[in-house]
């Protein structure tokens, strides 16, 4: 058969089935198990009534257990067991042999980092987005150019930055921008400005707002006292000290750095950069998304506590972080979330830009690898408890702040 | 604190459509001035153009004898009370009331005091560590105005402050902002209002806003009295003031008119020889009409509905002529007046005048 004629066909019972269902099995309830005659209608009708909600959940709990909640248990217990023995139970065999293999934490260390940095850079992005989009007259053309990654696919756009990283020997000509970006750099002025004072500064000043953050989060700790705020500020100030060594070093880096130029790079083999090369794909995606979101919940403050604002005093800074960002903190929060979310699950990138090679492996895609290729199911079931483990409490916090934010 | 003058101020949208033209103001020390008119007549724009929140596109606003038309609203020494209180609702009432203070770099135990004593005023001393969302729409409103106050600014800016406020409670917050007015005598206030019993009431002087422009400004017994126009004269009061066509007869000191509808009637609004015969609209106001049986009588007609209130009793008269339906309001109960003729008349010097609209007690 036409797989077009295919696909109609299976809408056509999908979805008649589907009306039948509910149909004939309301019908069924109330003609044939509890009919609303005789002497008994009236009770007949209120039995009727608490049945009827579970006729409608019906189709929903059963595909959710038959696919989520069933494969989550049979993946436990596969975690718990050795495929090679038949099946026999090993206990936690198998997580110990995945925490003794090096790629394992390889992936878990990239997953981390996908974690801080891909949700951090797509809300921050979004939020800059949708606050300067909002303001233009081009804003909404803006705004649909910046959503549109969201209609392609995960590996649509692998393809299309697989591309944008392409390398092509030096005497062709480099059809990967990046290269033939790389290429125009040729150790003089213009190369120092761009790769050593630019990302040098950038460096510094990010080491500078740190060192800020830590200033005034000292201060409200000597304003407020001790108490469970303080500690979470402290938390704060010590990641902030870690932030400032690490870009320091990075913006040494700048300045020493020998670079190679006139070479054309294969970018996706650098260790240490190439992951970050793959995030900005996600970032790429996410970003509309994030602006999407937050320019809606922008519109939603109140225009005159903004107005209140500037005859206090505040400068559009303060207006926007004082005043703005405080109320829209929860979709901040729930957008954040969401993306953590897709980004602890991220494969498709991966899968299709380098398939964990180069120090490039994630989690999902080292299930993947166990699962399909090694045909491991031992350690491939255990990494994939080890994801839902970590997704757990970010959906369980997701849900609640998005429940929160509906009220 | 201070004295604003506006002199020809405009505001126009887009360089085409006027919202308001040649607005000419001052404003005195100490002055709560009210800004009344029907909606969309831009008074809440002059509002927020002496608040710096929209441009003045034409003329000139001083406050003390400094032009600020290009002064950003934080530095004009202006505070606002917004209609929906705008409050931060991330913020404690304190923080809400210190905020401006902080952006101002105020030292912390000025803050503190401001504060306090902004909190003191207004009853708020309970609720400093709450949020907006666990006040009710009074606490509310006065937070708002808590706002303004530790600041301590030149002018008060009201915004329709009581419109979202219950008919008690706006009543009860009128009254408080009475209080606060007479507590700090300086104070230069503007308050916009649609609501005529809260301008007669707080209004040091009412300015009526129509037209683009100002209708008329006097303090509210004057409006009341003697109002400029028959904008003014039908827009201050309730019921509307009734609006008679008819023509001079008689000039001097005390005018004649003899009314279309039949009855004649005397103003104390003096006239000149050479106004005898012209066409004029005499205005009337329903509380001033009086009963009578004599022949001296300004209006006689069939009293179609009477509405009993108690204190007063409205009568809704058949029209007559092309005259709109007049209404009277006698003192006590009436109601056997229905479905009977009456004739009305009223004391000379509560009859206005109008000729093209404008009053001729101004003439």
């Amino acid at each position: 058969m036409n797989p077009a004629l295919q696909g109609l066909v299976t809408i056509i019972i999908g979805v008649g089935g589907c009306i039948a269902y509910f149909y004939f099995s309301n019908q069924f309830l109330d003609k044939v198990l509890l009919p609303a005659k005789s002497k008994n209608a009236g009770r007949n009708i209120n039995r009727a009534n608490l049945i009827r909600p579970w006729l409608f959940l019906f189709p929903a709990i059963f595909a959710l257990g038959l696919y989520l909640a069933y494969p989550v248990v049979a993946t436990l217990w596969y975690s718990l067991t050795d495929r090679n023995q038949g099946g026999a139970f090993v206990g936690f065999a198998n997580y110990q042999r995945m925490m003794a293999e090096p790629k394992f934490w390889e992936a878990l260390r990239n997953n981390m980092l996908w974690l801080i940095i891909v949700p951090a850079a797509s809300t921050a992005f979004g939020l800059l987005a949708a606050q300067l989009t909002d303001r233009i007259k081009w804003g909404a053309i803006a705004k649909s150019l910046i959503f549109m990654p969201m209609a392609i696919s995960f590996v649509g756009a692998s393809v299309i930055f697989k591309l944008i990283y392409d390398t092509r020997p030096v005497d062709q000509n480099q059809i990967g921008a990046l290269n033939a970006l790389w290429l125009q750099f040729d150790g003089g002025i213009g190369s120092f400005l761009i790769l050593r004072l630019l990302p040098g500064a950038l460096m510094i000043s990010a080491a500078a707002l740190a060192l800020f953050l830590v200033y005034t989060n000292m201060q409200a700790i000597r304003e407020k006292g001790a108490g469970a705020g303080s500690a979470l500020r402290a938390v704060l100030i010590a990641v902030m000290a870690f932030v400032i060594y690490s870009t320091l070093g990075l913006a040494y880096g700048a300045f020493t750095n020998v670079h190679p130029y006139g070479e054309p790079q294969t970018w996706l083999t650098i260790p240490g950069w190439n992951s970050f090369l793959l995030m900005v794909v996600l970032i790429w995606i996410q970003t509309g998304f994030a602006m999407v979101i937050l320019s809606a919940a922008l519109r939603g403050i109140p225009e005159e506590t903004i107005e209140a604002a500037i005859v206090d005093g505040a400068n559009p800074f303060q207006v926007f972080f004082k005043i703005k960002m405080p109320q829209i903190s929860g979709t901040i929060v729930v957008v954040w979330t969401t993306i953590t979310l897709v980004v602890l699950k991220v494969f498709d990138i991966v899968f299709a830009m380098t398939n964990g090679q180069w120090e490039t492996q994630v989690l999902a895609n080292y299930m993947f690898d166990k699962l399909f290729r090694a045909s491991d199911w031992g350690v491939g079931s255990a990494s994939a408890m080890v994801i839902m483990l970590l997704v757990s409490p970010i959906l369980v916090w997701n849900v609640y702040n998005a429940r929160k934010e509906m009220r | 604190m201070a004295e604003l003058k506006l002199t020809d101020v405009a505001k126009t949208y887009g360089g085409t459509v006027d919202v308001l033209k040649n607005i000419n103001l001052d404003i005195k020390k100490g002055e709560l001035i009210v800004f009344v008119g029907p909606s969309g007549c831009g008074k809440s724009t002059l509002l927020r153009m002496i608040a710096g929140l929209e441009k003045i596109t034409g003329g000139e606003l001083q406050i003390d004898g400094q032009v600020v038309n290009d002064v950003p609203p934080a530095q004009r020494g202006i505070a606002m009370v917004f209609q929906s209180y705008a409050l931060y609702p991330h913020m404690t009432v304190r923080e809400n009331m210190s905020f401006a203070l902080k952006l101002a770099k105020k030292s912390k135990a000025e803050i503190e005091e401001a504060v306090n004593r902004a909190a003191k005023i207004l009853q708020l001393d309970d609720y400093l560590d709450r949020l907006p969302k666990a006040l009710s729409g009074g606490q509310r409103q006065r937070v708002a105005i808590g706002r303004s106050i530790v600041r301590d600014p030149k002018v008060y800016l009201f915004d329709e402050p009581l419109s979202n406020l219950d008919a008690a409670l706006r009543v009860a917050t009128r009254i408080e902002i009475a209080q606060l007015k007479e507590s700090m005598p300086d104070s230069t206030m503007i308050y916009v209002t649609h609501d005529q019993v809260e301008a007669m009431t707080l209004a040091t002087r009412i300015v009526v806003l129509a037209n683009k422009g100002i209708a008329q400004v006097g303090t509210p017994l004057q409006l009341y009295e003697r109002p400029e126009n028959e904008f003014v004269a039908q827009f201050i009061g309730s019921p509307a003031m009734n609006l008679l066509a008819g023509e001079i007869t008689g000039t001097g000191a005390v005018t004649t008119i003899k009314l279309h509808g039949g009855g004649t009637v005397k103003s104390a609004a003096p006239t000149r020889d050479s106004d005898m015969g012209l066409q004029v609209n005499v205005g009337i106001r329903p509380e001033d009409m009086i009963e009578t049986t004599g022949e001296d009588y300004a209006f006689e007609g069939k009293v179609n509905i009477t509405e009993a209130l108690g204190e007063v009793t409205l009568l809704y008269f058949d029209k007559v002529g092309d005259n709109s339906a007049v209404i009277g309001k006698l003192p006590g109960i009436h109601a056997d007046l229905r479905g009977r003729s009456v004739r009305m008349a009223a004391s000379p010097d509560k009859v206005q005048v109008f000729l093209n609209g404008q009053s001729l007690y101004y003439r």
